[in-house]
């Protein structure tokens, strides 16, 4: 205790002493979330490749298939679905790679707070950045495929459920290949099969609503899925972050 | 302090220390010599729990480690190898967020003296590709001197400092030890600093 109180006088009398530890400071995943907004900010690039890249590959279905609205209208949830998966997939790599090399892994590591909840804040900034804006552009490319009002209703509310799902999942793989030489091969490999239970009901959901059917047990079915990443991916994330680390 | 005993690490086969015994008490520092690749940096992230052990045990205050990380790393400050700076980002950014990551608010004037402490109050809105490597370190420096907490644990602190930058890093030890603090110091460099304990691996 006495040392505590004597490091208390460590700084020089001249520098103010405002720097205490604070209650009031922002939580540890709002730290993180925080600190990747600003970074993509000034990296805007990265942000814009993985939404071209859902525009590109969305695109390519309706212009090398023609003008068959049928059967453009029967592929267009899937073709969607897909593409926002291999879009979320994109960024993966990069997610904890940077940080890893620089050392802010580490320190976030061995910061007294919560390293899972930094690490959650860090996977809710790469949804923000990558996911929301798939969803939001999804209804538009979605008008491709000549799907109805309703459908891109459903669409956009599968997407919303689903593409957080993608992050947590794809935060774990990206978590396990770090450091790996070729992770990114690895990665998708990982990952990809993992990403089939979302595709198939996000998909599904909303193939189910063009075909008239009930779409709540899809939907139920994601949010789920969502509600168990939620609570189980960050935890595993960690783990693997600090195996990668030791 | 600080007692490290019976620790034993290996890197792939190879069996970089074993049985390695010290203890720290309040205003001792640890000096750990040894080649390239003697398993130093290896040691210090033992120490901070980066890495477990093959074996043995570290205790801080007395308690395992292990059983408190959460208050160990509320007395730690580890600097490593790598600057943990972000590139894209000013050096006033880079310090608020370490620090804020440490669950530590600082006011700007508090940032803006640290910096000015380490010289850097010109490049203070330079993004940080733009600093060299010694004025890299400086920012580290400043975190030194904003966090205030028992053990430091350094890793080559005095690598591409300039001369007026060893000796501020010099008086802030001094003044960590002088307050009851416990550094733990690896460099191939002589430590301005009376002989601490020393390890050779």
């Amino acid at each position: 205790m006495t040392a505590l109180l004597s490091v208390q006088t460590h700084l020089p009398a001249s520098s103010p002493a405002t720097v205490q530890p604070s209650t009031a400071a922002a939580g540890p995943a709002l730290v993180a979330l925080r600190r990747d907004l600003l970074l993509a900010a000034r990296h805007r690039s990265e942000v814009l490749t993985a939404l071209t890249f859902f525009v590109v590959v969305t695109s390519l279905f309706p212009i090398g298939i023609g003008p068959e609205p049928e059967l453009l209208r029967r592929i267009g949830p899937g073709a969607l679905w897909v593409g926002a998966l291999l879009a979320t997939l994109l960024g993966l790599p990069r997610l904890f790679a940077a940080d890893h090399a620089d050392g802010t892994l580490e320190q976030m590591a061995l910061s007294p707070r919560s390293f899972t909840l930094q690490i959650a804040g860090k996977v809710a900034a790469h949804w923000l950045l990558c996911g929301l804006p798939l969803v939001l552009l999804a209804p538009l490319l979605g008008l491709q495929f000549g799907l109805d009002g309703d459908v891109l209703g459903v669409l956009v509310v599968s997407l919303l459920l689903g593409t957080p799902l993608l992050s947590l999942i794809g935060s774990i793989g990206a978590a396990l290949t770090l450091g790996v030489r070729g992770g990114g091969v690895l990665l998708a490999l990982l990952v990809l099969p993992l990403f089939i239970p979302a595709l198939v009901f996000g998909a599904g959901a909303v193939e189910a609503q063009a075909s008239g059917l009930g779409v709540r047990g899809h939907l139920s079915v994601l949010g789920a899925m969502l509600v168990l990443a939620l609570f189980f991916a960050p935890w595993a994330t960690t783990a693997a972050l600090r195996i990668a680390m030791e | 302090m600080l007692t490290a005993t019976e620790l034993t690490c290996s890197r792939g086969e190879r069996r970089l220390f074993d049985g390695l015994d010290f203890a720290l008490e309040a205003g001792e520092w640890l000096h750990v010599k040894g080649e390239n690749g003697s398993g130093k940096t290896t040691l210090l992230r033992t120490l901070v729990g980066l890495s477990p052990p093959d074996a043995g045990r570290t205790t801080w205050r007395g308690v395992d480690i292990r059983d408190d990380l959460q208050g160990y790393r509320r007395d730690l400050v580890y600097l490593g190898h790598p600057a943990a700076l972000k590139d894209d980002l000013t050096p006033l950014e880079n310090l608020r967020l370490a620090l804020a990551t440490d669950g530590v608010a600082a006011s700007c004037e508090a940032l803006g003296s640290a910096l000015e402490r380490v010289r850097l109050e010109d490049h203070k809105d330079l993004p940080a590709r733009y600093l060299s490597a010694g004025q890299k370190r400086r920012v580290l420096l400043a975190r030194l001197l904003l966090r205030r907490v028992d053990l430091w644990v350094l890793d080559e602190p005095f690598a591409s400092l300039d001369a007026p930058a060893v000796d501020l890093l010099g008086t802030l030890l001094q003044r960590h030890l002088e307050c009851g603090g416990v550094a733990v110091v690896t460099s191939h460099q002589p430590v301005p600093l009376a002989a601490g304990v020393e390890i050779a691996l």
